[in-house]
């Protein structure tokens, strides 16, 4: 070996050897800095600043802004966090650099509308948002599609959601069952039939394997939610006839209240105690909103328990 | 007369195809094209926007830097190296027509640089898009504006080189970039001042170069069309202002004592 060639190969391997040092103290800073909490500050605050200092290029740092909404969210929901301080002030941002950024209002209003820890519980912040959107892009029926779920599903407001509907019924081509979405609301606020409605349309008209289930796991729940009312309805006449409740299905059977033993979606047998109707398997109905064990009910419509807003 | 704009504007050319730091910027800018395709991954479905976003921005912002850079040193690196007397002096070339030939090649030079890292830029959105459309058109008019605002930039750096230093005519021509992005806001902020300040205003926001309407980017990122009207009228409008600056720098360039 030349001595050239010796002092080559000592260069490229004392540069090797400091890379990997390097790289191998990046490793332990991450460790530590690993627990720091996320900052929740946001150095400039008014989008209107931000648009102005992007000299025109205001287009990428709403991108910039978008990815970093994207991270915010994906770190606090991972973390379980309970608030999501910058994600709406984020989200105004990202939509004021770039109005036309129709996947910020459309995801944004679902992060901003869960309920924590899924998502900001913030559904007045999402109808904000998306109200926004149609201002900025009113020509896009799929916002006032957003706006209409929200209104329904997380602020309980069927009548502004039938109006939601309505309006971006009227936009061309506009979703045709958003026009009877509208209509089903406003004549049947938040009634068991409107939730099948709504399901069976987002069944049939998805391509995506992820929502089919999901529709079809709802459509599921609501149908248990349907029958365990009409079997609560035969117990109940059952004990009024009797003066008792019923201990076992063969009871309702042998008088004529019920034809069958009762089975759910899922081949279980519904369960009778102390009067009261359930399910045997609860954890495989997430959504039901009849039909749970003592102290498990909830107060939601039909359909919409615990519901995520979901995209076509 | 032809020729002799030719040749300052071929040597102009040469010359910067020759500077290393220009290989550096092209290839710093190529690399940000090509990575656009990767972090338009990491955000939710708006992977093209964000690579258009990117790409665009990316050969606006470095081809700006280039003419900027370069323009400054057009006519005062020729005075630091005395070649400048050589030429006026020893050959029939007239003042006007150096400012003029220089402008031209670095005009050339940019052009080149853009076409070269647009071809970058089509290759990742072919990449992305699985091939080109109808609509990727509107991606060409967004270029074509780009090089027009190389066009006013290098118009606006060699005005400042004919009278300042290097470091000043690039503070000034970065300045004055930055105010003619602000030039519609200025003309809502003089609209909102009473009196005297009004036209004062209103006329400033007139005279400062309108880079604003030049910056589709953000509009051809989201499929919008582009007005054939703005095509037509930011051409002529780049072609009167910047003849304007040229006029200013080689009446500059005309009462300036070389010796």
């Amino acid at each position: 070996m030349t001595r050239d060639l010796r002092i080559q190969t000592s260069y490229a391997l004392l540069l090797a050897a400091l890379l990997a040092a390097s790289a191998l103290l990046v490793r332990q800073v991450d460790r530590v800095r690993a627990d720091e909490p996320l900052q929740e500050v946001l150095y400039i605050p008014s989008p209107k600043v931000v648009e102005r200092m992007s000299l025109g290029y205001s287009g990428l740092l709403a991108d910039i802004y978008w990815t970093r909404v994207v991270q915010y969210f994906g770190s606090k929901h991972q973390a379980k966090a309970k608030q999501y301080l910058i994600l709406e002030p984020l989200l105004d941002m990202t939509t004021t650099l770039d109005p036309k950024l129709l996947p910020a209002y459309e995801f944004g209003s679902v992060f901003l509308a869960q309920k924590p820890p899924e998502g900001a519980g913030s559904p007045q912040g999402a109808a904000r948002l998306v109200e926004k959107g149609i201002r900025e892009n009113p020509a896009s029926w799929k916002l006032y599609y957003d706006l209409g779920y929200i209104y329904w599903l997380e602020l309980k407001d069927p009548l502004r959601a039938a109006d939601a509907f309505e309006r971006g019924s009227k936009i061309p081509g506009a979703h045709p069952w958003m026009r009877v979405m509208a209509a089903a609301l406003t004549g049947h606020a938040g009634e068991t039939e409107t939730a099948i409605y709504m399901w069976t349309n987002i069944y049939e008209s998805s391509d995506d394997k992820v929502l089919k289930a999901n529709a079809l796991n709802r459509l599921q729940c609501l149908r248990v939610d349907s029958e365990v009312k009409i079997l609560q309805d035969r117990v109940d006449e059952f004990t009024k006839q009797n003066g008792r409740t019923p201990t076992a299905w063969q009871e309702l059977i042998s008088i004529g209240l019920l034809r069958r033993t009762p089975v759910d979606p899922k081949g279980n047998l519904y369960r009778l105690v102390d009067g009261r109707v359930q399910v045997a398997q609860p954890d495989l109905f997430p959504f039901i909103v009849r039909g749970l064990p003592p102290g498990q009910e909830s107060g939601d419509l039909p359909g919409t328990s615990g519901l995520k807003i979901v995209k076509k | 007369m032809i020729g002799r704009l030719w040749a300052i504007a071929y040597n102009t050319f040469r010359e910067a195809v020759r500077d290393r730091v220009l290989y550096n910027l092209i290839l710093f800018a190529l690399l940000i094209v090509g990575s656009s395709a990767l972090f338009g991954q990491i955000s939710i479905e708006i992977n093209r926007i964000v690579l258009i976003n990117l790409g665009l921005t990316a050969i606006s912002l470095f081809g700006i830097v280039i003419a900027i850079f370069i323009g400054i040193g057009l006519v005062s690196k020729e005075i630091e190296k005395r070649t400048l007397y050589t030429v006026l002096a020893a050959r029939p070339v007239r003042r006007w027509e150096f400012i003029t030939g220089k402008f031209l090649g670095l005009v050339m030079t940019l052009t080149v640089n853009a076409l070269l890292m647009s071809a970058g830029f089509f290759a990742a959105v072919m990449y992305v898009s699985h091939g080109l459309g109808r609509g990727d058109l509107q991606l060409v008019v967004a270029i074509y504006f780009i090089l027009l605002e190389f066009v006013l930039i290098t118009a606006l750096a060699l005005l400042f080189s004919t009278f300042s230093t290097p470091v000043f005519s690039s503070i000034f021509a970065f300045a004055i970039f930055a105010v003619g992005t602000f030039a519609q806001d200025l003309r809502g902020f003089a609209s909102m001042t009473p009196g005297m300040t009004r036209w004062i205003m209103t006329g400033a926001s007139y005279l400062v170069p309108n880079f604003a309407s030049l910056n589709v980017i953000s509009q051809v990122a989201h499929d919008t069309a582009v007005d054939p009207k703005l095509i037509l009228l930011n051409t002529l409008y780049v072609l009167i202002y910047a003849a304007a600056v040229m006029t200013a720098s080689v009446w500059i360039f005309e009462r300036r004592n070389l010796k």
